[in-house]
């Protein structure tokens, strides 16, 4: 198995379904959840959009990953973060942003949480790796 | 002439670019990610409430419902994929890539 204790950074940048990186990043978050590692999620500039709330692929023909993003947290994928900066310049809402999970005793939705620039950066900063999409 | 965008306009500036040289009349049509630059209060609006004075905007709707965009800058028109179709027969096209 991998080393243990690495913390490894999933950095998504890129908007939904004009390509595949989003999907593909998601794919990854779900195979390093299984490795004994301490990962993090971060969605950034285009890759907030992915959050954006009601979301409906049916008119493209494809099935979307909305309901993947959702399923985060049982997949205990729980450390997810998005950039305040990049949901404001493109007018979305904290607290609109779809939901990863729900919390298992009280069932309340959980939301990927909302942090400031100079916060990402730090945790950037205690990396040992760090995967981009 | 009919030109189409499918870049983000956060991503990069196709759409900066086609702006600054369609003519006035030219048809502007978003679609994929393009459709983002028709999304109303976000830091890139200004370009399309620009635009709409000068050109008709078309967005692409089975793409605007795939992101979830309900709050378009007011005179950007909704299109079908046949509202697409008519417009490239009536119009040469140009592809902002």
């Amino acid at each position: 198995m991998a080393a243990t204790g690495k913390k490894v950074m999933v950095t998504v940048r890129k908007a939904p379904h004009g390509s595949i990186y989003v999907q593909e990043s998601i794919e990854v978050m779900f195979i390093f959840a299984t490795y004994d590692m301490e990962l993090s999620v971060v969605f950034l500039d285009d890759g907030v959009l992915a959050l954006h709330p009601g979301q409906d692929t049916k008119g493209l023909g494809i099935k979307g990953f909305m309901a993947s993003l959702g399923a985060l947290v049982d997949w205990e994928v729980t450390k997810v973060y998005v950039d305040r900066q990049s949901l404001k310049d493109r007018n979305i809402s904290e607290d609109a942003i779809i939901t990863i999970g729900r919390d298992e005793e009280t069932d309340a939705p959980i939301r990927p949480r909302v942090l400031d620039s100079a916060e990402i950066a730090a945790m950037m900063a205690a990396q040992h790796s760090i995967v981009s999409f | 002439m009919l030109h189409t965008v499918n870049k983000s306009p956060f991503q990069n500036s196709s759409l900066e670019n086609c702006l600054r040289v369609a003519q006035p009349g030219d048809v502007i049509l978003l679609l994929e990610d393009g459709v983002y630059a028709a999304s109303a209060g976000t830091a890139k609006s200004s370009l399309i409430e620009q635009a709409v004075k000068r050109h008709t905007v078309y967005a692409i709707d089975a793409d605007l419902k795939a992101r979830g965009l309900a709050n378009l800058v007011k005179e950007v028109r909704v299109a079908s994929y046949g509202d697409f179709v008519d417009l490239v027969e009536q119009h040469p096209v140009h592809a902002w890539l």
